[in-house]
């Protein structure tokens, strides 16, 4: 990992901050920071005792969420079955009577949709990758391909909602808040736990990023996932207010420490301790975000390679750049969301536009990673809550109008580094692409494969709330061992 | 975070067999490790041995119990829990599930000690028990103080002495009202000093209204009330007249047991009122999913589902959620009886179909607000009939005297309109007259018919016919007939004069009309083709229509005639009878649609005796209107009743609980899925809890009622918990969702149950509650923290302090509002809109929503009335209830964003710029303004040390500002409150800055 970018001195830890304090802080008050049964004391969570439960491959995880569910068919999972049965109706014994989305559930005619771009394999892994996505295409041996994923949500919100927190209802804690809560974070000024979100140019999709797709359910709510804005602040709240100076800000919470700490001295309640560390905290962060930001010190080759979309708040681009400038400053879960995959009734007119907004920053950022050495240790996902259908929604003959319909029963969705092979494509789905019959991997197994990556026994990370002890992988999951490396 | 709390939970664990409690340190364990396996779910337990039960655990098979009282070795589940052979070792590998050292001696220790055996405490009726003796009796000043003292004196731990004044009268007045003391309302308590001063206070902020506001809070995060649907489309609704329902059952301090009942079934109650039909919004306000391509049962299901579990959440504190899919694995309720639960929510006419924010059933209300102002109107109206009617009187007998005026210029209508002396109809279709002279048709709605009309001409000549059709609303689609279209098909027109008794046809010779459906001109009616005719279907029937029929030879000498007219209908078109019409002649020659004459002076020219209603009527108007006072009156008239229908239209409609006359059948569900049904079931209650009365198809008011019976061991419990956790922070019962087997068991056992009698014996009077916790000794201590407490209690569950914690986030904006005097203190009302950054509902939404912030007073109003859209919350609030699902109990944590909201919202920087305007304006002297500025903030003032650092940190923001003027400028902008600008801008914005420090000190943020 490189050196961080930042002034060391803008960073104070924990135990610097307590011995410097000007009246010290008693054993006593600090055991009662680090006591369970109060309010959360640290300014940065110290994560559990005990984890990681084994040596850890990643320590921390990129998440690219393609929203709305990317095309396997036309994207990854080339099968020349399908081509052959283009326009012919989809054998019954293939589709097995199974659940659609109420979009093409009425619908008596499936014919057989053949991808509407070519494939090629690619690389000295021979991976299938479709001419759509060309920039993929050429790291195809730095990837891992996942192609029997499944899941059981058949409609958007609770499928990504299933992914992200292991029920398809709201409520549990999402991925992002499991890890920070075991694990700790390793950011100093920053939150453990990033979430950016970014929408396809055309808007043609009408998504919305719930927030409790980064919601820590009920863990501590300090675990919740922190989004940063497209727009404005990327931090809610970040500067001082017009006319109030850093310098002046500085004094002010200099006397706000002075005055609480005697305040601390008179009645020994230990959260007022946590207080000051955490307005030291956010005056800090009031530099290290804007530092986040500022893209001046990167090399014009590297901006290039995300494309020209990396210089605008809020893009896909810009999202993949921070992504691993947030991994780089010790940040253990950034999730990006990125909606527009929802090609009901336009894949010939919006899924290439869609594929040119993520190919080449999703592409570099893996590329990036790899060349400042943070791959090995990062994990990065890229994929969607499901696949879509190798079926027609609409008419043959409305060509204009082709669309495919949510597919849940099979699909394919790459990770890179944090120890996972490279080069790898596993799983398959059947002639059809329709489910997947080989290595079949259950989203509960790709949750427990995560969490094995960090160094969790996924069964073993609980809490418990409403007299259960709850966990991502629910009480399913299987860690998928053929991938690790 | 864990690291230690091993040590602090030796407080709490015996050492020795005799202190082994079984509900405290036995059930815990069995519950935990045993349960899922061998437990009250059916379908995944091990060697049909349940560990849950008295049966399970004592019973011998095959020669061998699992537990034999006071002989551990023969004790076969201490023998395997004990064993080190992974094949007899339980709880087994397998299972992550192991059981420490402490834990097997614990269990040893029971089985030596006789292995005591008590159903779960919670499901046991409580009983009152008797305030245990205490060393100290000087310190309790209520009967509950001494179930504290008694476990302080236990454990050697001293309580605080009592607060300071300042700390107690801002304590009392933050937990009652929200809101901290006025500087005056504190300086009166501290000048009282009679012996009941604090008794004074504390009834003065049970009064207050801002007393019913603070309360809701919590009761909306239980309620999930919101002001949107949730989920995509995320569309606004109107609940919030049942918020202000909350608000105000409050402050009347409506029994709990009343309260329950409206909400759960007041729709139920015989003769129910508005209110309490209003109340049952409480079932309503879960989320609403209009995502297209979802299916409506399935949308259905999940509505029960949430019904039914925020029901058992907030009055039972159980954990219903896992019965879903399968029996509970702990709590001894089957899936079957989540179902049976389910059956009383299942009733509704909701199908589940589409998002409409007011799904039906809903009912219209009239806002409080709404009423008064539509009293006020009526009463205005009132007046004005009443000037209007004495006013007509004295106008009688002056009509004719003022018509004399307009004599020359008065005319003979173009039209005159027939006043039937007899119709028929050939096929028994009812004709009559209406008020305004049309002639409306009903009856049976035959298909053809001829409609035959008699009539005197009253004028000389006649040169056309003219036929009016007339809408009516109770038509199709407000059209014209009573067919399936409102349209009708009119296939002949006669007309006939009879003089004395002799009658002669009269020719037509053409027709003209307004309006004819294509192919269907009114020239059909001419032919002799009775299969069509002139019909005028439109799209939308938005005015009437007009047909003339001209006369190939003027009638001449008609008056004193008697004119028949016919009318056919006899086209295929079955029923397309006209349904309202007018009948008029002219003597006019080639007279033209659309042709009007002036109404006035046309009806002025006919005799009095001859109007008909309609020139009555303008000749009337006209006559009142030439008098100043009457048209001044009628014309208000006619405001106020435009704006009362206004008002009207706007009233929010809130959605109510309403059951079907046949219910639904209820089927169990496998895994919860709506399509997977299982047996059936009917309404009934967990066979744990007591017995209904009615056991015979009981209904939701039967289950409402049940909640409240004083036999009932969970509601007064799990209230009493809950107002408890309200006050002290966390509830006797820290788990406050959960009651059940593996939720936390009592700190105080017998003080939660001495609690939950003592409110159902004082009729479930929640303010009394109120009053008895925050009047104890308890909550009166001093919140210091000892270093013994700290070691001994460090999170205050033994109350060996008073409680002591940062303010709820929308407690901590409406603080800063009353300090800085910015608080709109009204009561009730639409959610208003405060500051938000910009962009925050758009980029949640793709630009589809986007937050509109009020201006003026809306800016200011209790946080309460903060619109709360579900997918995106306020974003001012931290550590709140998401309000997507049931909350009981909100998290309190401590991070750097929260300072970033209280340092840099807008709402706290205007609040800091006002309240130094505030001290500004008040003192003259800047020691002064600190110490004012201090006492709004903290309700004390400062110490000279303090005073001594805020002074001369003031000092230097005012130099710095002084310096930076065009930064001063800018910081005095901040938020749109008008910024006074007669003050010193440099002092002021050096005081916005020291107010900002003095708002953000930890005193200021917390209790």
């Amino acid at each position: 990992m490189n050196p961080l970018p930042f002034d060391p001195s803008a960073s104070m830890t924990r135990r610097q901050l307590f011995g410097r304090s000007a009246v010290g802080i008693g054993g006593a008050a600090l055991a009662s920071l680090l006591n369970g049964d109060t309010v959360a004391a640290e300014a940065t969570h110290q994560g559990l005792e005990g984890l990681p439960h084994f040596e850890p491959k990643a320590k921390r995880v990129i998440y690219m969420l393609q929203n709305a569910a990317p095309s396997h068919v036309d994207l990854f999972d080339y099968k020349p079955k399908i081509q052959e049965w283009h326009g012919t109706q989809i054998p019954d014994s293939v589709q097995q009577g199974k659940r659609f989305s109420t979009m093409t559930g009425g619908q008596k005619e499936r014919p057989v949709l053949a991808p509407i771009t070519k494939f090629a394999q690619h690389g000295k892994s021979g991976a299938w990758v479709s001419s759509f996505l060309p920039n993929t295409a050429k790291i195809a041996d730095d990837l891992c391909f996942i192609k029997s994923m499944y899941t059981e949500q058949v409609n958007h919100a609770p499928a990504i909602t299933f992914f992200l927190t292991g029920g398809e209802m709201p409520g549990r804690p999402s991925m992002g808040s499991w890890l920070t809560y075991g694990l700790g974070s390793e950011a100093e000024n920053l939150p453990g736990f990033v979430v950016m979100t970014s929408v396809d140019k055309q808007r043609s999709c009408g998504q919305i990023f719930y927030d409790h797709y980064w919601g820590s359910g009920f863990l501590p709510s300090k675990l919740q996932g922190v989004k940063f804005r497209g727009s404005g602040d990327p931090v809610l709240y970040l500067s001082n207010p017009d006319g109030m100076s850093r310098k002046m800000r500085r004094g002010i919470l200099d006397d706000l420490a002075k005055l609480n700490e005697l305040k601390y001295q008179e009645i020994g309640d230990p959260e007022i301790v946590t207080r000051i560390a955490q307005y030291e905290m956010a005056y800090k962060m009031q530099a290290s975000v804007p530092d986040l930001t500022d893209f001046s010190n990167e090399p014009k080759y590297v901006l290039d390679r995300y494309g020209p979309d990396v210089h605008t708040q809020g893009s896909y681009a810009w999202n993949c750049l921070m992504a691993r400038r947030l991994s780089e400053r010790g940040v253990r879960f950034v999730q990006l969301m990125h909606a527009g995959w929802d090609q009901h009734r336009n894949l010939n007119s919006q899924l290439k536009i869609q594929c040119e907004d993520t190919d080449a920053p999703s592409a570099a950022l893996v590329q990036n990673l790899k060349e400042r050495g943070l791959l090995d240790d990062t994990l990065v996902i890229w994929g969607g809550e499901f696949g879509r259908t190798p079926f027609l929604q609409g008419k043959i003959s409305d060509k204009p109008r082709w669309g495919r319909d949510h597919h849940p029963y099979g699909f394919t969705i790459w990770m890179a580094g944090g120890g996972v092979k490279a080069g790898m494509s596993y799983g398959a789905t059947d002639e059809f692409a329709f489910s997947a019959v080989e290595d079949k991997v259950h989203v509960h197994d790709f949750q427990a494969t995560v969490l094995h990556l960090l160094g969790i026994d996924h069964e073993r990370l609980t809490y418990r709330f409403q007299g259960r002890r709850f966990r991502l992988t629910d009480v399913h999951g299987h860690v998928v061992k053929p991938i690790i490396a | 975070m864990l690291r230690l709390a091993t040590c602090f939970c030796l407080i709490a664990s015996p050492t020795f067999a005799a202190d082994v409690d079984f509900d405290r340190d036995i059930r815990p364990i069995l519950s935990d490790k045993c349960a899922h396996c061998h437990g009250p779910d059916a379908n995944t337990r091990e060697a049909d041995l349940r560990l849950d039960t008295r049966e399970g655990l004592f019973a011998k098979r095959d020669g061998i119990a699992p537990v034999v009282p006071h002989r551990p070795k023969q004790s076969e589940l201490i023998r395997r829990i004990a064993s080190t052979d992974p094949d007899e070792q339980m709880p087994p590998g397998d299972s992550k599930l192991s059981l420490s050292k402490k834990q097997i001696a614990l269990l040893t220790a029971w089985v030596e000690s006789g292995a005591e055996w008590r159903g779960h405490w919670a499901f046991d009726p409580p009983t009152k028990p008797t305030p245990p003796e205490v060393n100290d009796k000087t310190w309790p000043k209520t009967d509950f103080d001494r179930f504290i003292l008694e476990k302080l004196e236990s454990e050697l731990l001293k309580p605080q002495p009592e607060a300071s004044k300042e700390a107690l009268i801002r304590r009392v007045t933050l937990d009652l009202t929200g809101l901290p003391p006025t500087i005056a309302e504190i300086d009166a308590f501290l000048a009282d000093k009679s012996k009941d001063a604090y008794r004074k206070v504390v009834e003065r902020l049970l009064k207050s209204d801002s007393y019913g506001e603070r309360m809701a809070w919590d009761w909306l995060d239980a309620a999930r009330y919101a002001d949107t649907n949730g989920y995509q489309g995320d569309r606004e609704r109107t609940m919030w007249p049942w918020r202000d329902w909350v608000i105000e059952s409050l402050n009347n301090n409506m029994p709990f047991d009343d309260f329950t009942v409206w909400q759960l079934a007041g729709d139920l109650l015989p003769e129910a009122t508005e209110q309490q039909k209003l109340a049952t919004g409480f079932c309503r306000n879960h989320m609403i999913n209009g995502e297209g391509g979802r299916i409506a049962e399935e949308n259905r299901i999940e509505y029960v589902f949430d019904q039914t579990e925020t029901m058992a959440t907030v009055w039972m504190g159980l954990t219903m959620t896992c019965s879903r899919c399968h029996d509970h694995k702990f709590d001894p309720i089957s899936k079957k009886e989540y179902f049976q639960m389910f059956a009383f929510f299942n009733r509704t006419p909701v199908n589940g179909g589409g998002g409409d924010p007011a799904m039906a059933p809903n009912m219209q209300i009239t806002p409080a607000s709404t009423k008064l102002r539509i009293a006020e109107m009526q009463k205005k109206i009132a007046t004005a009939n009443r000037t209007i009617s004495s006013r007509r009187a004295a106008l009688t007998g002056q009509q004719d005297a003022w018509e004399k005026q307009f004599a020359s210029k008065a005319k003979w209508p173009l039209w005159s309109e027939l006043a039937p002396s007899s119709m028929t109809s050939q096929n028994g279709q009812d004709l009559k007259t209406l008020d305004d002279g049309s002639i409306f048709v009903s009856g049976k709605n035959p298909a053809t018919d001829t409609y035959t009309i008699k009539a005197p001409s009253r004028i000389k000549t006649i040169t056309a016919v003219k036929l009016d059709g007339i809408r009516h609303e109770s038509f199709t689609r407000g059209g014209i007939a009573r067919s399936d279209s409102g349209n009708f098909v009119l296939t002949g027109f006669e007309l006939q004069v009879t003089r004395g008794d002799k009658s002669t046809s009269v020719e037509i010779a053409s027709a003209k009309a307004n309006h004819e459906q294509k192919g269907h001109p009114i020239a059909n009616v001419l032919n002799d083709n009775q299969s069509n005719g002139w019909a005028v279907l439109k799209s939308k029937w938005d005015s009437d229509v007009a047909g003339i029929f001209y006369l190939a030879d003027p009638i001449e000498n008609a008056d004193g005639t008697q004119l028949t007219i016919t009318m056919k209908h006899n086209s295929p078109h079955a029923a397309h009878n006209v349904g309202r019409f007018r009948l008029s002649v002219t003597d006019k020659p080639a007279v033209k649609l659309g042709e009007k004459d002036d109404a006035f002076l046309a009806a002025i020219g006919v005799p009095r005796i001859d109007r008909t209603p309609a020139q009555k009527k303008v000749v009337a108007e006209r006559f009142q209107n030439s008098d100043t006072e009457l048209r001044k009156q009628n014309d208000s008239l006619k405001k106020l009743n435009e704006q009362i229908g206004n008002l009207r239209k706007n009233n929010p409609r809130v959605m109510i609980m309403q059951d079907v006359a046949n219910y639904r059948k209820t089927h169990m569900l496998t895994r919860g899925s709506y399509n997977k049904l299982e047996g059936e079931v009917t309404t009934a209650l967990p066979s744990i809890l007591p017995k209904l009365e009615r056991a015979d198809d009981p209904n939701r008011l039967d289950l409402a009622q049940w909640l409240v019976d004083k036999k009932h061991p969970l509601t007064a419990r799990v209230t009493a918990n809950r107002i408890w956790q309200q006050f002290f922070g966390t509830g006797l019962v820290k788990t406050t969702e959960d009651f059940g087997v593996q939720g936390e068991k009592p700190s105080h056992p017998k003080l939660l149950d001495w609690l939950a009698v003592e409110f159902v014996e004082s009729g479930w009077d929640v303010k009394a509650m109120h009053r008895l916790i925050v009047t104890s000794a308890t909550y009166r201590q001093q919140a210091a923290i000892s270093k013994d407490a700290l070691a001994k209690d460090p999170a205050n569950r033994l109350l060996s302090r008073g409680p002591r914690f940062r303010l709820p986030s929308w407690m901590i904006r409406d603080v800063g509002l009353a300090a800085s005097g910015l608080l709109v203190d009204r009561v009730g009302g639409p959610p208003v809109q405060p500051y938000q950054p910009e962009g925050v509902w758009a980029e949640a939404t793709f630009g589809k929503k986007r937050y509109k912030q009020d201006t003026g007073e809306k800016l200011y109003r209790r946080s309460l009335y903060t619109f709360w859209r579900r997918i995106v919350g306020p974003t001012m609030f931290f550590d709140v209830a998401k309000r997507q699902t049931c909350s009981v109990r909100t998290g309190r944590t401590n991070t750097p964003l929260h300072a970033l909201t209280t340092l840099n919202d807008i709402t706290f920087v205007e609040i800091a710029r006002a309240l130094a305007e505030r001290v500004l304006e008040a003192e003259g002297e800047p020691n002064k303004q600190i110490e004012l500025a201090f006492r709004l903030a903290t309700s004390r003032r400062p110490k000279p040390q303090e005073a001594a650092i805020l002074s001369s940190r003031l000092k230097m923001l005012e130099k710095e500002f002084k310096a930076n003027p065009e930064e001063a400028a800018k910081l005095l902008k901040m938020g749109e409150s008008p910024t006074n600008e007669r003050l010193d801008a440099a002092k002021h914005a050096a005081m916005t800055g020291l107010c900002q420090l003095i708002l953000n000190l930890d005193e200021a943020l917390s209790n």
